[in-house]
């Protein structure tokens, strides 16, 4: 089976696969995304709970998390779409309209 | 085992004998019958389909593709206007490599609105990745859509596939037909087995990903190559069904065309009644022929210049016009394959049958002393014409 990793801009089309098909979850980590972006969200530690609903929320892997503890957002990854908001039980997300938080 | 149907009736019995996982399900005139008479068979338990009655063409192609994709064996009918509004999920499902079955009962399209055949809707969509097979009769109908799924599940192939038949003619017309035991039939489809699909748990996939230009090419090339292969798989699902049915069908059939001087090319119900001016013509030692297109995508290029190679004048009967200004689809396809021979016949277009338009042997007839007039004095006239349209000038 073709690993994503395998696949690059040298590939021959012989070595694609049919359709563009995927074979393996979490690509997106290999594209950064964040420059789309039209609206963005602002973590405010004090007021997180660290329950950890944003994080599989997130289409785009863009909360990352260590030690048990939800860290800022990864911009590089992050569209705006404020799911995240959305879905956050408790005022620690906001949203902000453009692309970089203020 | 043999019966009295309809074009559509024998369509959604091969339907029921498949069963289908899914079903997406829209009405539109002349297919409308497909989906309701195997809405009847869903109804009684007789096949256990997941029908999908959805609000639009566009949103039964996605349900199937969807379906597809999943894993499922998925298939729908339609024609015409609602042919075109599933377009843009005709190239998805073929460039998603998604083997869909699409029963297409050939109809105008628009405007002026008009329900009756031709095969302006099917040629449309003729470069969006699909095979395509046109059926003469209500036999061939069904036989068509039993040999679909083999011809484009498989591994090397991947392309979906669109069995066509004349609406009304042959979709609305009660024939006598050879059907078979439905346990024949499914040992002949087989189960459809993915190596991929998004359901296979212990293999996630991402279908339809954004294909930009550094992999799009590749990925155009790989669905070309996949049409070209279609060819030799379509040849031998022929020769498998042959073994079960006794019905032998190639990319083509060539009726009357040993020895044939003049011959015609043409697609679908209009055939028989063609090959009943081939046979008076022969009655007086005329060497006419016929070529029937069974296949149109992938298109039998090089058998075709094969089968006309020696003859000396040739129509081409469009049943839809393309408004290419230079003849009609079947003859573009059919002179570009002609070039490579060594020696040309003389070849002329004539679109014909537009919006139900009647044809009669004694048209046919006439296209032939066209065809005898071009083959003495190697004057074609003017190459492409139509005929059966009221006119102050008659042609053809
Ligand atoms: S805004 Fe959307 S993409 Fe960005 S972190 Fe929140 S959920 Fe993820
Ligand atoms: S949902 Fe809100 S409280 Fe929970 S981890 Fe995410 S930001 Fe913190």
């Amino acid at each position: 089976m073709i690993c994503a990793k395998d696949i690059n801009e040298r590939t021959p089309w012989q070595d694609l696969t049919p359709g563009g098909e995927i074979y393996e979850p979490g690509t997106a980590r290999a594209f950064n995304t964040g420059a789309w972006r039209t609206h963005t969200p602002v973590f405010h530690p004090e007021t997180c709970k660290h329950c950890m609903l944003c994080v599989p929320f997130c289409p785009d892997n863009a909360i990352p998390v260590k030690d048990g503890k939800r860290l800022d957002f990864n911009y590089m990854h992050c569209k705006g779409c404020g799911i995240c908001e959305n879905v956050c039980p408790f005022p620690a997300i906001t949203m902000v309209s453009g692309g970089v938080a203020r | 085992m043999s019966n009295r149907l309809t074009g559509n009736e024998a369509v959604a019995y091969a339907m029921k004998q498949v069963n289908p996982d899914v079903m997406g399900a829209f009405p539109i005139t002349p297919s409308t019958e497909i989906p309701e008479y195997f809405a009847s068979y869903v109804a009684n338990g007789e096949v256990n389909t997941e029908y999908v009655t959805v609000e639009s063409e566009h949103s039964s192609m996605s349900v199937c593709l969807a379906a597809q994709a999943a894993g499922a064996r998925s298939v729908c009918a339609t024609s015409s206007c609602g042919l075109a509004l599933m377009y843009e999920l005709l190239y998805v499902a073929a460039s998603c490599r998604l083997p869909v079955t699409l029963a297409c009962v050939n109809r105008a399209l628009s405007g002026p609105i008009n329900i009756n055949n031709d095969h302006s809707d099917s040629m449309g969509a003729r470069d969006t990745g699909w095979i395509q097979i046109y059926a003469e009769n209500n036999q061939e109908a069904y036989d068509n859509f039993l040999m679909a799924m083999p011809i484009g599940e498989t591994p090397s192939v991947r392309l979906p596939v669109m069995t066509c038949m004349d609406g009304f003619i042959t979709s609305h017309a009660v024939e006598n037909i050879d059907l078979l035991e439905t346990d024949v039939v499914r040992k002949f489809i087989g189960e459809y087995n993915p190596e991929n699909y998004l359901l296979k748990k212990e293999n996630p996939l991402a279908v339809g990903p954004y294909d930009v230009s550094p992999y799009y090419m590749e990925h155009k090339v790989q669905e070309a190559e996949a049409m070209k292969a279609a060819k030799a798989r379509i040849l031998e699902v022929a020769a498998e069904f042959a073994n079960i049915s006794g019905r032998r069908y190639g990319l083509f059939e060539e009726y009357r065309m040993e020895d044939a001087q003049l011959a015609l090319v043409l697609i679908g119900s209009s055939a028989g009644t063609a090959k009943a001016a081939v046979d008076k013509l022969r009655e007086d030692g005329i060497k006419a022929g016929l070529v029937k297109i069974r296949v149109f995508r992938p298109f039998p290029g090089e058998e075709l210049a094969l089968a006309l190679a020696n003859t000396r004048a040739v129509a081409v009967m469009d049943k839809s016009e393309g408004f290419s200004a230079n003849g009609g689809p079947l003859f573009a396809e059919t002179r570009s394959a002609l070039y490579d021979l060594k020696e040309r016949p003389y070849l002329i277009d004539i679109v014909y049958g537009l919006g139900g338009r009647d044809i009669k042997v004694e048209d046919f007839e006439k296209v032939f002393g066209r065809l005898a007039d071009i083959a003495v004095t190697g004057e074609t006239g003017p190459v492409y014409t139509h005929m059966g349209q009221r006119s102050k000038e008659e042609i053809a």
